[in-house]
């Protein structure tokens, strides 16, 4: 192995502000005395990158007084006008990508090459996908006369803060419902960055409003009488409360939640490109994916073989520096993540499985947890029933297909799956049986604007992507 | 229940005209919840041809016994209505996934195909009329579902029962619980391996209001009340399917 050059990405490319306000009805304000401010920090480094405005209850009536003012005129635009302001920002996203990517980087932690490669041509895409279904939506298949819901209460993770940004609000715009977004409080930099290209696009003001804050901004939002639609993409647990307190609403709800996903490596699949997969399926954006691969089933006759090849694998990763280009895996997004990631971790040692990391030297300063397998893990072991949703992997064998079908289906959750096989008629005969709602055949953690994407069971309802997305915003 | 007509395992009966009707308990809905599930892999993984035929037969059973239904009290026009809607619901099966399915168009070298699939066990609160009920029971067994009804309808109910029964409908693709569906339905709503709630037949607000919060700790799919009394005897659409549905997506590569 030969050592690479430092070759980090400018971070002169992002203007930052010393502190930023709530977007709302197109302007940026700061918060009401009921609210107040909080600090974002790079998590690779724990720099302070700005102050951001913490929305209390008067901010989220504003904003939501403010999408219902917007929603009429917004609504009765020709769906081809309202395309074209999802065109225009779709293309204005494209000539920003540079500075969005290192922005996303710098605020949550991931590596260039994801935010880069990854999260900005899809976050195009989404908004073209969209823009393209305003003036077409008779034709979706929700009956002749489709109509929006109204306001749309929207609150993301910060996993993918400006991916999930472009999956929440280009569906709802071209639908012609009008939003408040609320990003996750440790990513808020790129959904304000967000608001500053809607201006540009000059969409009318009040059709998307950003408020930033915690989960009390959140539960505020979700619970404000004024909206007509909830969106929410993160835990299970925080599901739940949305599912509780919109009970005896009118409020539609579409929630995209937990998973623990198994990657299923039948002994008759091609071991490298497995392998590869097994990586791309836990430690693309540092495990933290809903969808993550976190339960490898391994068959035993090729166990050996592919925990070698893993490990081997597993020792070029690099780990550091997110906007070094070179970079594999970044920064857990925050300390209290990474104290999560840690505390499951020791419940793993603790139960009594086998924990390897490939040797790596982690930064001094800032939130680093190392690419990390178990082995011996079983389906009791709570590593395998809990989602981590870091770099963490549990690994367990079968024998059968059967087996390894059960042992999949052996979860609450049931967001994705993965097969590893070159045996299509199996590939076909497992992706039948498998209870999720995304199976990658020899591939994983793929994503495009025209796939549907969401769970079965406790994994949340609702799909988001393809025409299927279309369904959440029409009345 | 699983395709047999027991009694309730509590011993209690309630006076309905003058019949003695089981009056279902908590044993009976947690009964009737596994053999719905017993019977759910296997109903989902016969062919839609099979299982639209099956609900044809039904249609036909059920036009057979028109008199009996009459005789209780429903409308000649609404059990018309009735063997119209499980002949509308038949046809359903194997087209449903046509259209809502799609081969998805992605932007690289994948094979991508998106499909509806049951979401497996569905506690249904069923309206009292003979329509209703089968509004309700029909599709969400065309897809692959399989249900507990809980109908307080009795004598009507448990005719179709005994319709179904006599259709070659697998035991415990419908199981029907007679009683009182506000001291049952808290059971199916919290019950963890009941996958979806519908509440269409819930008159009562605030009733639906805690089956729906008791349904949210298993993040069950949950279909709310209508907001005003529903006309079933208008186009029943998609809705009443597509609402007990799940979307998988495979994906593959494509290449040499």
């Amino acid at each position: 192995m030969f050592e690479y050059a430092p070759a980090p990405e400018s971070r002169s490319l992002v203007d930052l502000a010393p502190s930023y306000g709530l977007f709302i009805d197109g302007s940026f304000d700061p918060p009401s005395a009921d609210g107040g401010v909080f600090k974002t920090v790079n998590p690779a480094s724990e720099e302070v990158l700005a102050e951001v405005a913490s929305a209390g209850p008067q901010d989220v009536d504003r904003a939501v007084a403010a999408a219902r003012r917007a929603f009429g005129p917004w609504s009765a635009l020709p769906g081809a006008e309202r395309a074209k302001y999802l065109f225009r920002i779709a293309r204005i996203i494209q000539e920003r990508s540079r500075e969005l990517a290192v922005l996303e980087s710098l605020d949550n932690g991931k590596p260039i090459r994801e935010s880069r490669d990854v999260d900005l041509p899809l976050v195009a895409a989404h908004f073209f996908y969209y823009a393209g279904w305003a003036d077409k939506l008779r034709y979706a298949g929700f009956g002749p006369d489709p109509r929006p819901l109204g306001v749309a209460a929207q609150v993301i993770p910060w996993n993918f803060p400006l991916l999930m940004l472009a999956w929440k609000i280009a569906p709802a715009l071209a639908c012609g419902n009008t939003v408040v977004l609320k990003p996750a409080e440790t990513t808020p930099l790129s959904a304000l960055f967000f608001a500053d290209i809607c201006r540009q696009a000059e969409l009318p003001p009040g059709v998307v409003n950003i408020l930033t804050g915690a989960g009390d901004t959140g539960r505020l939002l979700v619970e404000h009488p004024g909206v007509d639609k909830v969106a929410f993409t993160g835990s299970t647990e925080v599901g739940r409360q949305i599912a509780r307190a919109v009970a005896g609403t009118r409020k539609r709800v579409g929630l995209e939640l937990g998973g623990k996903a198994a990657n299923i490596v039948f002994d008759d699949a091609p071991i490298d490109q497995a392998v590869e997969g097994i990586v791309n399926g836990i430690f693309f954006n540092q495990g933290h994916v809903c969808c993550a691969g976190s339960r490898l089933l391994v068959q035993e006759s090729v166990y050996d073989e592919v925990l070698a090849a893993l490990k081997r694998r597993m020792a070029t990763l690099r780990v550091g520096d997110p906007l070094d280009k070179n970079t594999d895996i970044g920064a857990i997004n925050s300390a209290a993540q990474l104290e999560r990631i840690r505390a499951l971790s020791e419940v793993g040692d603790a139960e009594g499985a086998q924990r390897w990391s490939p040797a790596c030297e982690l930064p001094e300063h800032g939130y680093w947890f190392a690419p990390t397998i178990f082995t011996g893990v079983t389906q009791a072991h709570r590593i395998a029933r809990e989602e981590i949703f870091g770099p963490v992997l549990s690994i367990l064998t079968f024998r059968t297909p059967a087996e390894a079908i059960e042992k999949a289906n052996n979860t609450p959750y049931g967001l994705s799956a993965g097969v590893w096989t070159e045996k299509g008629s199996r590939i076909l005969a497992v992706a039948d049986k498998l209870r999720a709602g995304v199976v990658w055949a020899n591939t994983f953690n793929k994503f495009d604007p025209t796939s549907p994407f969401g769970g079965y069971k406790e994994s949340g309802y609702g799909r988001e992507g393809g025409r299927h997305g279309l369904e959440a915003y029409l009345a | 229940m699983g395709g047999a007509f027991p009694r309730s395992e509590s011993g209690r009966t309630y006076l309905v005209d003058g019949d003695n009707v089981a009056l279902a308990s908590r044993k009976d809905a947690r009964d009737a919840v596994l053999a719905a599930r017993a019977a759910q892999p296997k109903w989902a993984g016969a062919t839609a041809y099979n299982r639209g035929q099956i609900l044809y037969r039904a249609a036909e059973m059920l036009e057979g016994r028109r008199a009996e239904f009459t005789a209780l009290g429903v409308p000649a026009a609404e059990v018309d209505a009735a063997v119209d809607r499980l002949v509308w619901y038949a046809g359903w099966s194997d087209k449903i996934a046509q259209v809502v399915g799609a081969a998805n168009p992605v932007a690289g070298p994948y094979f991508n195909l998106s499909a509806p699939e049951p979401t497996g066990v569905v506690g249904v609160v069923a309206p009292a009329s003979l329509l209703g009920l089968v509004s309700v029971v029909a599709p969400a067994i065309v897809t692959g579902n399989t249900v507990v009804v809980l109908a307080p309808g009795p004598q009507v109910a448990i005719t179709l029962a005994e319709v179904l029964a006599t259709s070659d409908l697998p035991g415990g693709v419908v199981n029907v619980l007679t009683g009182h569906p506000a001291e049952t339905a808290p059971w199916l709503a919290s019950h963890d391996d009941v996958n979806a709630l519908v509440l269409t037949g819930v008159t009562d607000p605030a009733l639906a209001t805690d089956l729906e919060r008791a349904a949210a700790d298993t993040l069950k799919r949950v279909v709310r009340p209508p907001a005003t009394a529903p006309d079933f005897t208008g186009d029943p659409g998609i809705e009443a399917m597509t609402a007990l549905l799940e979307t998988k997506t495979v994906w593959h590569p494509k290449g040499f």
